[in-house]
């Protein structure tokens, strides 16, 4: 992993405009694009903060890529970063659709373009998963935390309750843990 | 005046959905094609299929597009603007209040739990979207091919795509 350095203004909007121009599917799909830029090439920051910046994203109301935008943006450099990083996600996404809301009189797309969406789906999910997964590597090292991702993991497939719900459980119960632990610390 | 409205509309809708783009989808049918009735149900329906086939967040293509068909060009940078601005101040106050007091004990140690469900919630938005685009042996394949070559090289991800995409063409 490249040293933490300071970007400057340019290189955050290119950054997070490639974001916004490569993320398809929305949400999530995002994040494996997101990862290699921020975290991989540009050395922003590391894994774990990277996966803090996602805990506050998607428990936040909004779109997460513009969440994981401005909490980037502003960490980095303050209130310009804010700027240039909502700016640098929103512009490919803005001029692409009014460009198509100006001209697209019928909704079919050309079928050329939609095989080449057909292809592109499942990369996208493969990429999430390799986000998992290398993600997964690095936080998953102690018994503390895989069991709680396995309890996380049973709640999730069995109920359809909600990201947030599940990060602020894990955050008391983490707080309630470390609570615990030092209690018993401290016993003779 | 059309621009406070469609600013107002989305507004609401970002300030009132969790979970990214695709929870927000029930509210901006709910606010755009039944309170505000500025889209027809198949219009609505047409943003998003070009919400899924361009790239971007769900979110501000469907601001962009319901925007610029209400009131034109000025009218989609109100919606995008409506949709960014409840983000900017519910983050930009976490942030704050985040990168002050990360250091301190409680912080910590709530932080360390959240890290392992973040995970989780990554893979199971790999199994959502799974469920919806994994639906053969050739779209399985390209899934498997991708997978393989992110854990194992160093493409870059922008690349895989462009270069699944292509496959898409070549075999659907």
């Amino acid at each position: 992993m490249p040293a933490p350095r300071n970007p400057t203004l340019s290189t955050l909007f290119w950054s997070f405009f490639k974001v916004g121009a490569f993320t398809f599917g929305g949400g999530l799909a995002m994040l494996p694009v997101m990862q290699r830029e921020i975290v991989d090439r540009q050395g922003w920051q590391s894994e774990q903060e990277f996966v803090d910046v996602l805990a506050i994203a998607q428990s936040s109301p909004g779109a997460i890529a513009i969440n994981t935008a401005i909490f980037t943006g502003y960490k980095l450099l303050g209130g310009p970063g804010v700027a240039v990083a909502i700016a640098g996600v929103v512009l490919p996404s803005f001029l692409i659709i009014t460009v198509l809301a100006a001209t697209l009189t019928a909704a079919e797309p050309p079928p050329l373009l939609t095989e080449f969406f057909l292809g592109i789906r499942p990369a996208v999910v493969a990429l999430i998963l390799a986000a998992a997964i290398g993600i997964g590597k690095k936080v998953l090292v102690d018994r503390f935390n895989i069991i709680l991702a396995a309890v996380a993991l049973g709640v999730s497939l069995v109920s359809n309750a909600h990201p947030g719900i599940l990060i602020v459980s894990a955050a008391i119960f983490g707080y309630l843990h470390q609570q615990l632990l030092s209690r018993g610390g401290a016993r003779p | 005046m059309i621009y406070l409205e469609l600013f107002i509309s989305f507004f609401t809708i970002g300030a009132f959905s969790f979970g990214g783009g695709y929870a927000m989808i029930p509210l901006i049918e709910r606010e755009l094609v039944r309170n505000q009735a500025w889209l027809t149900a198949q219009q609505f329906i047409d943003i998003l299929a070009i919400a899924e086939i361009t790239p971007g967040p769900v979110a501000i293509n469907a601001a962009t597009f319901a925007g610029y068909k209400v009131g034109g060009l000025i009218g989609g940078m109100f919606a995008t603007l409506g949709i960014v601005v409840p983000s900017l101040l519910a983050v930009m106050t976490v942030a704050y209040l985040f990168l002050r007091f990360q250091g301190a004990p409680l912080i910590r140690s709530a932080l360390t739990a959240i890290r392992p469900v973040v995970v989780v919630l990554i893979f199971m938005a790999a199994v959502t979207v799974g469920r919806q685009t994994i639906l053969d042996f050739k779209s399985a394949g390209i899934a498997v091919l991708v997978l393989i070559l992110m854990l194992r090289t160093k493409l870059n991800p922008i690349l895989l795509l462009i270069g699944a995409g292509i496959a898409g063409v070549i075999i659907f």
